[in-house]
């Protein structure tokens, strides 16, 4: 097994530069796999609930879009309602 | 070969072939992970809709919902992408 540790490859700075990059565009995407992974596992109980057939009707198919959109809306939805009521509260910034 | 590791002195087309190595190493990493989640899901989602009722094998009928079904969660996968990356991407361009 190669050790992997970095600090064995005595790479130059612009080297390193580069790979935090990488990394971070890694880790970005692997963030972004992980919502898709967790939507499709939500949106699945939500949307297909009989037997698994060889295809999704149309109206499956449109529920699992939906229920995607219709997540993030919600999420946005929340955020908005908490800042309303803390403004409504007093407690907002002072403008 | 000898001097993969800690040596002293690094030729640049060393250095770029270790550079390609750790990338091409946390590429695979991270699809595996993503692989070993989707599969897991599968068979977590399609044991719990096709084995209803768990007999001593699994029986025609058994197989040929499990097979659908794992069929079904990689479509359910790919809309679900393909919705959630469209959207993300309408979000992040500039408002007109």
């Amino acid at each position: 097994m190669a050790d992997l540790n970095p600090a064995n490859f005595n790479f130059d700075d612009a080297t390193r530069k580069e790979l935090s990059e990488f990394l971070e565009k890694q880790q970005a995407q692997a963030r972004l796999q992980g919502s898709i992974l967790t939507f499709t596992s939500r949106c699945w109980d939500k949307c297909i609930t009989g037997t698994p057939s060889t295809g999704f009707s149309r109206s499956e198919q449109g529920c699992l879009s939906n229920c995607v959109g219709r997540f993030l809306d919600t999420s946005i939805f929340m955020v908005k309602k908490i800042e309303a009521d803390r403004e409504a509260m007093g407690y907002g910034n002072a403008s | 070969m000898a001097s993969f590791l800690g040596s002293s002195s690094t030729s640049p087309a060393d250095m770029q072939s270790k550079k390609e190595m750790l990338m091409d190493s946390v590429r695979r990493e991270i699809a595996l992970q993503n692989a070993q989640e989707l599969m897991n899901k599968a068979n977590e989602k399609c044991f719990e809709r096709c084995i209803t009722k768990p007999g001593t094998a699994l029986s025609g009928s058994e197989q040929t919902c499990l097979s659908r079904c794992l069929d079904r969660y990689m479509e359910a996968f790919n809309i679900v992408s393909k919705t959630y990356i469209t959207r993300i991407s309408q979000e992040s361009a500039p408002q007109s």
